[in-house]
């Protein structure tokens, strides 16, 4: 027992030392284990690791580059940055919505409005996309965000620059604006400064168009953080290079002018240089202004430009199309002429000429007796172009209107055109499958039936005529001088025209109130009235309701043995040519003596209530007090009151 | 040099000591560029404790081995008892805590239970006649003695003490000659019923854990956060690290628990491979150390308790290592002498100081101090 006891001992005292050995070499084993693991994460893996490390400390943030500037001719700025103080929301880091939007509208005083769009705009964005909380902040409102950073994940404030246009609403619709990239953009091109606070694309009008260009290069700044966010210091910056500018045709005091004088109308004037085709001024008004849009447009305003009959959304000085009436009828006159008809052949007007079996009127129900072509022009006689337009046929006539620009679509840099329509027999056929008659001749020659043009078609008609050269419009300012072609027009006939329509002004015409009250500058132009509802029914003067009025129109070049400018005014809906002619004048005067141009207006705009910006501030509060109202009434409807509006009901705001 | 200073002094394990010193020096470097080149928080209490526990470390050294078999089982009882505290504290005060509180110190009775198993089971195994080594009854007290204490321990719930203590027992077991198909059988048990375990024993932020080691890139913010960034912090550091002072992923507080469970990594960042090879070496000499002082002891009972004390704290090491190195899911285990934390440096000083007493003590001679 003892020795089976002792030599057991002895076993064990081999076992332990064996054993003990064996977890000797174990621990080694483990020991070289850890010193490769830590070998190859620290030596074959560092470069990566050293990356990882350096992505974690550093954090890279884009700086959104400055857009290249939009300047007018005399390099006046159209579209400029302005510095701005910004707060953003990066919905993806945000922890706590509720608390940080009650945090930010409490440390900004956001008001209920913003709080919606803003609360709208979280639901419905990608989680990447920023979501603009406010721009504009001065520098307490900035930096009581920024130190509130480290409990507020995902707010994003930022030093930067923002879409600034000096003129607002008068450029509204040929510059467009700017807004956040869309998750669509971001999809097509994910470039990371797309959905960088604080950048914003080209959304309409040039700033779409010319985005390249305008656009320019982010900077980039290097920033050391912890890893709550917190940072820690500034590595180092690499500034933006700034787009490119861009210099436009356009004169923005001229711009700024005719918009204002546009008054409460609606409506479009278009200026053209008449030696290069350069377009001084394309304005279309009512208009929206390009900033709101560029800061976020609100909700209350976006509706309240929409629901407008006056459609300031709709660029008038191209997509809308008119009747263009008597302003047609030189650019016929002209046809006549090179038909061969000889302008002293007359016509008796007697108030109106029997076509077929229709009596079709002259707008004078009392007649204008014996015309002549010139008569015919400045007294805007219709008999006299329904009588002749049926011996010269309608062929002539549209070749012209072609000649002349009209159904012609220019080069210009934009979206969309509208072209419009120059009836012929062929058009007809085709579009209404019906063979040309002689009342379409006669509709046609004095700019009526199915004749359509947007205002810039009558302005380069106007321009054309004056000059008699293929004047083309043009929006960019390059530095070669177009060359111009020739129309090939007689001088003669053009000369003959032209004291016709400087009558129609300066002599026994029809707009004798648009004489420029400019010493030895004559304007010669031409009025028209388009019906928008037929004639039988009266004429759709001031006694109708707005969408029934006649649309006032009128071309014009100045001077008239000289011509410099050429400009067309389309006031629609405008009660007649009276509406128009007075703008006309009254821009032209402004290219000539901006003072006493100013006075005019000055005048005008306290007869309307205010400049374009009052106008439109009026104009909001009053559709906000009305939106306000009839929600208070939707919410608490009111029995005892049967009479008050319902919500919803249209009441009309621009009559 | 034995003229100028007294014996005693001069017969104490200086080696040992400085070796322990290096390491807690470091841990001290560490610790004060964590901090961002502060004593406080944790640089400073660090060499504070380091020097106490040192101090009894010493004054453990001075027992014999008599006294740790007199206190073998009486100690296990009573660290089983201050589990029980803490269970029925938590349990009174809500909410599960580690802690006991004694006012003047605070203990962790879960990092005592490292030491007191090891001495309980070494206790066991010296008391068993050999030739019942390889019975039945050299197996169910090795299970007795740790149903109680890994229950509660789980209970806290704190997975990586429990597997150091099992592990522990466990290697003092396969010392003490247990048969060698119990540990290949119970491998193969393992393996089945781990599977089983993860599924029911584990509480869910541990399977998280364990599922996050496996793969850890496909949660980098959430629990896979820790071992990315562990790896990020070492791999940055390359061979010589960024130099003293210069981590990011401490400093910008991308590494989490940077002063304690992922102190190597904070160090490894600064100091890069070489840092960690040195570390790793003084280790292996602290380990052959106490293999050293286990082959040389004379008795079973020492040289059981001696081995199963090293290996406990090679498992600190290794778990914690291969946790920060992403081999190993994370489990909460400090590194030895470079964490900071007072509870498992007493416990590592424990160990220390009996393998220095039996060191000191490698015969067979009565008497309870000396």
């Amino acid at each position: 027992m003892k020795s089976a006891n002792t030599i057991s001992g002895a076993m064990q005292e081999i076992t332990f030392t064996r054993r003990a050995t064996v977890i000797g070499g174990l621990q080694i084993g483990v020991g070289v284990l850890l010193a490769g693991r830590m070998a190859y994460i620290s030596v074959a893996e560092n470069e990566r690791y050293k990356l990882l490390s350096e992505s974690n400390r550093v954090n890279l943030t884009l700086v959104p580059p400055r857009r290249g500037w939009l300047i007018d001719r005399n390099g006046k700025p159209i579209a400029n940055n302005k510095t701005d103080f910004r707060v953003d929301i990066i919905p993806d880091r945000l922890r706590d919505r509720k608390k940080t939007v009650a945090t930010l509208a409490e440390l900004l005083s956001l008001d209920q409005e913003e709080l919606e769009r803003i609360n709208r705009e979280l639901e419905q964005a990608s989680s990447f996309q920023p979501v603009q909380v406010a721009t504009g902040l001065d520098w307490e409102e900035y930096a009581g965000v920024s130190v509130r950073l480290p409990d507020l994940p995902g707010v994003s404030p930022r030093q930067g620059f923002s879409r600034n246009y000096p003129s607002g609403p008068a450029i509204g619709h040929l510059i467009g604006y700017v807004g956040i990239a869309s998750a669509e953009d971001y999809k097509e091109n994910p470039d990371p400064i797309l959905i960088t606070p604080g950048y914003k694309i080209g959304k309409d009008g040039l700033e779409k168009i010319f985005e390249d260009r305008l656009q320019g290069k982010p900077g980039a700044k290097r920033v050391e953080v912890t890893a709550r966010g917190k940072i820690v210091r500034e590595l180092n910056t690499r500034p933006d290079t700034p787009g490119k500018p861009l210099q436009l045709t356009l004169d923005i005091d001229l711009q700024e002018y005719a918009a204002r004088r546009l008054g409460p109308e609606s409506g479009a004037v278009v200026v053209l240089d008449c030696l290069t085709g350069d377009i001084l001024t394309m304005t279309s008004m009512p208009s929206f202004d390009p900033n709101s849009f560029s800061d976020g447009i609100g909700v209350t305003e976006y509706g309240m430009l929409r629901e407008d009959d006056h459609v300031p959304l709709l660029d008038k000085s191209l997509k809308s199309l008119f009747p263009p009436g008597s302003t047609v009828k030189p650019m016929v006159a002209l046809s006549f002429l090179e038909a061969g008809l000889n302008p002293d052949e007359t016509v008796n007007c007697n108030g109106g000429l029997q076509v077929g079996n229709r009596r079709f009127r002259c707008w004078k129900r009392g007649g204008h007796g014996r015309v002549d072509m010139a008569k015919g022009i400045y007294q805007s006689c219709d008999v006299y172009f329904y009588y002749f337009a049926q011996k010269i046929g309608i062929n002539p006539i549209a070749l012209m209107a072609n000649r002349l620009g009209l159904g012609q679509k220019y080069p210009l840099p934009v979206a969309s055109q509208f072209y419009g329509t120059v009836p012929d027999p062929a058009w007809l056929h085709k579009k209404y499958d019906r063979e040309w008659q002689a009342y379409d001749t006669v509709n046609t020659t004095i700019g009526q039936g199915y004749m359509l043009v947007n205002p810039t078609q009558l302005a380069v008609m106007a321009a054309r005529i004056a000059t008699g050269k293929n004047i083309m419009p043009r929006l960019i300012m390059n530095q070669k001088k177009p060359t111009i072609e020739t129309l090939n027009l007689d001088p003669e006939h053009l000369v003959y025209v032209h004291q016709a329509m400087s009558d129609v002004v300066n002599g026994p015409g029809t707009a004798g109130r648009a004489r420029l009250p400019i010493e030895d500058v004559k304007m010669a132009g031409k009025t028209g009235t388009a019906q928008v509802v037929n004639l039988n029914f009266g004429r759709g003067g001031q006694d109708v309701a707005w969408k029934y009025r006649d649309h006032g129109l009128f071309i014009c070049f100045a001077p008239f043995d000289n011509p410099r400018y050429a400009a067309a005014v389309v006031i629609q809906h405008g009660g007649g040519s009276g509406a128009a002619y007075p703008v006309a004048r009254d821009v032209l005067t402004y290219l000539y003596d901006r003072d006493k141009a100013m006075e005019v207006l000055t005048g005008l705009e306290k007869s309307w209530g205010g400049n374009i910006q009052e106008r439109m501030d009026t104009k909001m509060a009053a559709y906000r007090a009305r939106k306000n109202l009839e929600k208070a009434m939707a919410d608490n409807p009111a029995p005892a009151t049967p009479e008050a509006p319902a919500a919803g009901t249209e009441t009309s705001a621009g009559d | 040099m034995s003229d100028f200073i007294p014996a005693p002094i001069a017969q104490l394990p200086w080696k040992t000591i400085l070796l322990l010193f290096v390491l807690a020096s470091f841990g001290f470097v560490v610790l004060y560029s964590a901090a961002g080149g502060s004593l406080t928080p944790w640089a400073g209490l660090h060499m504070v404790r380091f020097t106490v526990f040192v101090v009894m470390a010493i004054v453990l050294s001075r027992f014999k081995e008599s006294f740790w078999k007199t206190m073998a089982f009486p100690a296990f009882g009573i660290v089983v008892l201050m589990l029980l505290g803490v269970e029925l504290i938590g349990a009174v005060g809500g909410g599960s805590q580690r802690w006991l509180n004694f006012g003047f110190i605070r203990i962790q009775p879960s990092e005592l239970m490292k030491v007191a198993i090891i001495l309980a089971v070494a206790r066991f195994y010296d008391l068993l006649p050999p030739s019942q080594i390889r019975t039945w009854g050299a197996v169910w007290p090795l299970f007795a003695l740790l149903a109680v204490p890994c229950a509660l321990i789980l209970l806290q719930p704190d997975l990586g003490t429990t597997i150091t203590v099992v592990a522990g027992a466990l290697t003092i077991a396969f010392l003490a000659g247990l048969p060698l198909r119990l540990f290949i059988g119970g491998a193969a048990a393992v393996a089945v019923i781990a599977p089983l375990a993860y599924f029911f024993a584990l509480e869910e932020y541990q399977q998280r854990r364990v599922t996050t080691f496996l793969n850890p890139e496909n949660d980098p913010l959430g629990s896979g956060y820790h071992i990315s960034q562990s790896k990020i912090a070492i791999g940055s550091g390359g061979l010589f690290g960024k130099g003293f002072m210069n981590g990011t992923q401490s400093h910008l507080d991308y590494l989490p628990e940077g002063h304690t469970d992922f102190v190597f990594a904070t160090m490894a960042e600064e100091w890069g491979l070489m840092g960690g090879i040195l570390v790793l070496f003084c280790f292996f000499l602290l380990f052959r150390w106490g293999l050293g002082v286990s082959m040389k002891a004379k008795t079973r009972f020492s040289k059981l308790t001696a081995a199963g004390l090293t290996v406990t704290i090679f498992f600190y090491v290794a778990i914690n290592l291969m946790m920060v190195m992403g081999l190993a899911p994370v489990v909460g285990i400090p590194l030895p002498f470079l964490s900071h934390g007072g509870s498992s440096m007493m416990t590592i000083m424990i160990c220390v100081g009996i393998l220095m007493s039996i060191e000191r003590h490698p015969g067979r001679r009565g008497g309870a101090f000396g």
